[in-house]
C-alpha cells in the first residue's frame, strides 16, 4: 500500500530553501544591472533554473519521492529543453 | 458470500493522486512552454524593441511579487509537514497565510496593469498600435497574455487551497489521506516555478 507516512520535512529546511531562493533572486536583479551584454539573459536564465531546481527538489518533495517520479520530471524537462534547442538552431542558421 | 459482508471502502491512493497531479503538471508545462518559445523567438528576431519596451514595466513590483510567491510557497509547504505532525490549528494558519499571499499578489497585479492602461497600453489600444514598433506590440501581448494567464493560474490555486482548507477543518484532509493538500500544494509550486521564469525574462531586461 502506498498510504504509508512520508518522510516529514522539518521547517529548517524549507526556511534555508526560502533563504535560497530569496538570495537568488536580488543576485539575478543585481547581475542584469552590470553590463554583461548578451550574456545578461544568459545569467538572469542560470540563476532562474537554479531557482526552480530548488522548488522542485525541495518544496516539490521530489527529493523524497521514488525514483520513477523523479525520471519522469527530469524526462519531460529534459524534452522541454531539447525542443527549445532545436528551435533556435533553425532560427540561427536561417538564410 | 465473505464480499457481501464487506463494507463499501472509499479507494483511496496517495500514490496514484500525485503521479496523476504531475501528468496534470506535466500539460501545464506544455501550455506555458509553448508560450516560452513564442515569447524567445520574437525577442531573439527584436531585440531591441523587448529591451525599450520593457522599460516600461516596473522592476519593483515584479521584485515584490516574486518574494510574495516564494514566501507562499514555503508555507503551503509546511502546511504539508504541519498536517503529517497533526497539528490542524497551525496547518489552517499556514493555509491562511498562502492565501492571503497569493491575494496581495493579485492585488499587485492589478495595480501594475492598472498603471499600464493609464499608459494606454494595453492589447489593441490606439496609443500602442500608433507609438510603438511591431517589436514592443508583440512584447505587450505576451506579457500580456503570459502575465495574465499566471494570475489566472493564481485564481485557480487559490480556490483548490479554499478547498484544502475546508476538508482539513472538517478533517477529511488529516494525516492519513493528505493528498488533496498535497495535491493543492504541488499546483502552488508550479504556479510559482512560472512565475521564477516569468520575472527574468519580463522585468529584468536591461
Amino acid at each position: 500500500m502506498s498510504n504509508e507516512k512520508h518522510h516529514i520535512v522539518p521547517f529548517k529546511v524549507y526556511i534555508l530553501v526560502l533563504i535560497a531562493l530569496l538570495a537568488l533572486t536580488f543576485a539575478s536583479i543585481g547581475i542584469v544591472s552590470i553590463e554583461l551584454g548578451k550574456y545578461t539573459v544568459a545569467a538572469a536564465l542560470i540563476f532562474a533554473t537554479i531557482k526552480s531546481f530548488l522548488v522542485l527538489t525541495y518544496f516539490m518533495h521530489l527529493k523524497y519521492d521514488k525514483p520513477y517520479i523523479k525520471a519522469m520530471v527530469g524526462f519531460v524537462f529534459a524534452i522541454f529543453f531539447v525542443v527549445i534547442i532545436i528551435t533556435f538552431l533553425d532560427y540561427l542558421y536561417r538564410a | 458470500m465473505e464480499n457481501t459482508l464487506h463494507q463499501e471502502h472509499e479507494h483511496y491512493d496517495a500514490e496514484a493522486s500525485k503521479i496523476g497531479m504531475w501528468l496534470f503538471i506535466f500539460t501545464e508545462l506544455l501550455l506555458f512552454g509553448g508560450l516560452f518559445i513564442v515569447y524567445s523567438v520574437y525577442r531573439f528576431l527584436n531585440p531591441e524593441a523587448f529591451h525599450l519596451a520593457a522599460e516600461e514595466l516596473n522592476t519593483t513590483i515584479g521584485a515584490i511579487n516574486t518574494v510574495i510567491l516564494l514566501v507562499s510557497s514555503m508555507t503551503i509547504a509546511m502546511s504539508t509537514s504541519t498536517l503529517q505532525m497533526r497539528k490542524k490549528g497551525a496547518t489552517l494558519f499556514l493555509l491562511g497565510v498562502t492565501v492571503v499571499l497569493g491575494l496581495v499578489f493579485l492585488v499587485n497585479k492589478y495595480f501594475e496593469w492598472g498603471a499600464k492602461f493609464e499608459h494606454g497600453i494595453w492589447p489593441g489600444s490606439e496609443h500602442l498600435k500608433t507609438a510603438f514598433s511591431q517589436g514592443e506590440i508583440l512584447f505587450f501581448g505576451l506579457y500580456y497574455v503570459m502575465t495574465g494567464l499566471h494570475a489566472l493560474h493564481i485564481i485557480i490555486g487559490l480556490i483548490i487551497i479554499f478547498f484544502a482548507i475546508h476538508r482539513v477543518n472538517r478533517g477529511t484532509v488529516n494525516e492519513n489521506r493528505a493528498a488533496l493538500l498535497e495535491n493543492a500544494g504541488l499546483y502552488w509550486h508550479l504556479v510559482d516555478l512560472i512565475w521564477i521564469f516569468l520575472f527574468p525574462l519580463f522585468y529584468l531586461i536591461h
